[in-house]
């Protein structure tokens, strides 16, 4: 835990230092290309996989119209076996994942967040199984202020 | 250093449900301040979840996770008494460390 904190704080020197340059992927496995990308296929690709297959066993929770872009609140459950990862992807953010949580065994295949949302759009929550199968889901969530702006 | 998190573990049938809040600024890099410069990305990119020194969720994210992030999940093998860590990286490189007690 410490020896991690002590890598971030000298990577973070290091960058401020100008010995990385932006582009790098650093820090505990930050997937810095995945999180560039604007695209559903571009995400998953940058992930690792082939273009998603959806998926009904994947259940999206959050409101249809969320009044406040600023905080979408979302609960998303895979019943897919050996559910890996659960990504949460809004499509017309400046870039399209916006998180991505890994289950080791033992821990349920559910997590509840909140994210932002500029506008109007597909919430896509992408699965990954522990066989490298990527699966997605896809819901619209109205916004009606929102949260990317000044 | 930024602010503590707050955690509540607690069993939920045999699993253990864990909230954490985290006070974290959460800035995109697409805002502009009053004078029409754009305020650079600070954000949480890496997060933890630990019981018993046994990772139980591990997270990557992007500015586009809600300032001040909460976070919930559910993982099995707890009991009451046993400590859940949390640990959060941002972008600068600053980290945080916060620990729960399973009710």
């Amino acid at each position: 835990m410490l020896q991690g904190g002590g890598g971030a704080a000298v990577l973070g020197l290091a960058m401020a230092a100008g010995l990385f340059k932006p582009g790098r992927a650093w820090a505990q496995g930050w997937n810095k290309a995945a999180f560039e990308v604007k695209t559903l296929n571009d995400a998953v690709k940058a992930m690792g996989g082939a273009p998603p297959t959806e998926s009904k066993d994947i259940t999206i929770t959050s409101p249809d119209i969320a009044e406040n872009g600023a905080v979408v609140p979302f609960t998303i459950s895979s019943k897919i076996p050996n559910t890996e990862s659960i990504s949460v992807l809004v499509e017309k953010n400046p870039s399209i994942l916006a998180a991505k949580f890994d289950f080791p065994q033992g821990t349920e295949p559910w997590v509840n967040t909140r994210v932002k949302m500029g506008q109007t759009s597909n919430v896509f929550a992408v699965v990954k199984t522990s066989d490298g199968k990527f699966y997605y889901a896809p819901k619209e969530v109205k916004v009606t202020l929102g949260g990317c702006g000044g | 250093m930024a602010d503590p998190m707050k955690i509540r573990a607690a069993m939920a049938g045999d699993k253990v449900e864990v909230k954490v809040l985290m006070s974290h600024e959460m800035e995109t890099g697409q805002r502009k301040d009053a004078k029409g410069a754009v305020v650079p990305a600070w954000f949480i990119q890496n997060v933890t979840a630990q019981h018993n020194g046994k990772t139980v969720l591990s997270a990557e994210w992007g500015p586009a996770v809600s300032k001040n992030p909460f976070l919930a999940f559910r993982f099995s093998g707890g009991k009451p008494g046993d400590k859940v860590t949390i640990t959060w990286t941002d972008n600068h490189g600053d980290t945080r460390t916060d620990e729960a007690t399973i009710s």
